[in-house]
Formats: structure tokens, C-alpha cells, sequence
């Protein structure tokens, strides 16, 4: 019953090499899931989210900022971020928004009218 | 006597060489799961979390750009003391409303610390910081002594 948002690793495996994995937290609500995904040096131009065949995938371009010198110590990974997650059936896909702030990218998956719990009046 | 000659390693005839390539990547794509890269960077288990930094250096300035996704400006302190710079703060959980249920939590919630020896003495008077896109970047100019100068042969 409470499947979540699963994450679909094969489908990422053809990539392997080009893209990172960003971190991401799931939470559940009564109506719905909210995804964070940490994408930091992605901003709304460099950030692609679709959904085909009930997968969702979330890919940034990093925009990353110029320095100028040498760089003398290195721990950031300059690839971009992909991330596929298998959607609950659940969630009604038409209606996933998302936004971006400083380098988290927030998305709400609401669940869909006829899974949501409903009271029912006796006449 | 048989004469052999070199061959390069890579394009050594061995089939085995293929499966072993193929174990490794998959070891390789396990270790660049979220987890295991963020317990390699901060060397410890659970105490608290630490970005990932990059140091530049140029004749002018040294230059620290640190990974520091959704933060707010104002949670983010910046410290210099005895050639260290300290970059500390805290991430906020967001106000949980009632019936909010973590299903997947790999983002690290709470205080963060890095600190980082600097390679040279700069001028703490006009280090300054902007924070876009969830980077960091603090400009610590080098102080006048150190900077590389000109000497005219007369």
C-alpha cells in the first residue's frame, strides 16, 4: 500500500560515467510526496524534469561559477546530476510542479482525486 | 628461443581481463552512490555533515567554492582565524507539518562545519562571499606581502 516514490536504477545504467547521482530526500504527506534533490550550481535554465512511462526523471546542468587561478585542492565532482524515480500509482503526474532555490530543487507529487481519503455523508 | 614482443598491457590477451573491468565498474558505480560519497568526504559517521570544497589560487586572491545546496544566506557563518578558514551553519528542517512522513532521507539535516588551511597569508580586512545556486564562493584577497612583486634592476 505505501509504496513510495522508488528509484529506478537501471534506467540510469546506460548513463553511467556521464552523471552523478544527487542526493535526494522523500517525504509523505496526507495528499501527497514532496521530492528534495541537492543540485548545487543548477539553476531553472539548466534543470530538465519529465515523465515517460510512469518514470520520472530530473537532470541539471550545472552552471558553475568562473575562477580565476589555479585549483590547488579539489573535492567537487564536475559532472552534471541524473537521477530516475518510479512514480506511485498514486500520484496524478498532470499535476508535479517543481521549483528550484539555491541549488535544491523541490517537487510536489500530488496524489490523485480518487486515492485521496474522502468522507462519505449519510443521508 | 621464441622472440615475444612488447605488448602493451591493456591489449593483453586475456579474457579475463573483461570480467574483472566489468566488476569493477560495478564496485565503482557503488561507491558513487550519494552515501558512500559523502562518508568518504567527511571521514566520519553521523557527526553532523561537511560540503565539498574547492581552493584556487591566483597571484591576487585565494578563492574557496563550497557545495552548500538550499541554505539560507543568513545560516551560513564565515570565520578566519590563524590561517584557516571556517565555513560553518546550520540546515533548518522545515517546519513539519502534522502527518509528514520521511520516506527517504539522504540529505543531511543540522550543522554543517569544513575548515581548510589557507596556502598563504591574506588579508582578513577584505575577505568577502557571495552565495548563488546553492555555491558558496569567499574571495580572501592575499595580504600585500605575500603577493608576487616586481623588482626593477636599476
Amino acid at each position: 500500500m505505501n509504496t513510495l516514490t522508488r528509484e529506478n536504477r537501471d534506467g540510469d545504467r546506460t548513463q553511467t560515467g556521464q552523471f552523478v547521482a544527487p542526493s535526494a530526500s522523500v517525504i509523505e504527506a496526507g495528499d501527497g510526496y514532496k521530492l528534495e534533490v541537492e543540485m548545487p550550481g543548477v539553476n531553472k535554465d539548466g534543470l530538465d524534469i519529465s515523465v515517460e512511462n510512469n518514470e520520472l526523471t530530473i537532470a541539471g546542468r550545472r552552471s558553475l561559477p568562473v575562477v580565476e587561478g589555479t585549483l590547488i585542492h579539489h573535492e567537487s565532482r564536475p559532472e552534471n546530476f541524473r537521477r530516475t524515480f518510479e512514480l506511485d500509482p498514486s500520484i496524478d503526474a498532470n499535476k508535479i510542479s517543481a521549483r528550484v532555490e539555491q541549488g535544491l530543487v523541490t517537487l510536489t507529487l500530488p496524489k490523485a482525486e480518487h486515492v485521496k481519503p474522502r468522507k462519505i455523508t449519510v443521508s | 628461443m621464441t622472440l615475444i614482443r612488447y605488448q602493451a598491457p591493456e591489449f593483453a590477451p586475456w579474457s579475463a581481463a573483461d570480467r574483472w573491468s566489468n566488476l569493477r565498474d560495478d564496485l565503482n558505480s557503488f561507491f558513487e552512490l550519494p552515501f558512500w560519497s559523502s562518508f568518504a568526504r567527511t571521514g566520519q559517521l553521523f557527526t553532523g555533515w561537511s560540503p565539498a570544497l574547492d581552493l584556487y589560487q591566483s597571484s591576487d586572491n585565494v578563492v574557496a567554492v563550497l557545495e552548500l545546496p538550499g541554505m539560507r544566506k543568513e545560516d551560513i557563518e564565515i570565520s578566519l582565524h590563524d590561517g584557516t578558514l571556517t565555513v560553518t551553519g546550520e540546515r533548518k528542517r522545515e517546519s513539519n507539518s502534522n502527518g509528514e512522513k520521511a520516506e527517504r532521507t539522504e540529505r543531511y539535516i543540522g550543522r554543517f562545519r569544513r575548515s581548510i588551511a589557507l596556502p598563504t597569508r591574506v588579508d582578513a580586512g577584505k575577505v568577502s562571499a557571495t552565495y548563488r545556486d546553492g555555491i558558496l564562493t569567499v574571495t580572501l584577497p592575499k595580504a600585500e606581502e605575500v603577493k608576487p612583486k616586481q623588482i626593477q634592476v636599476r
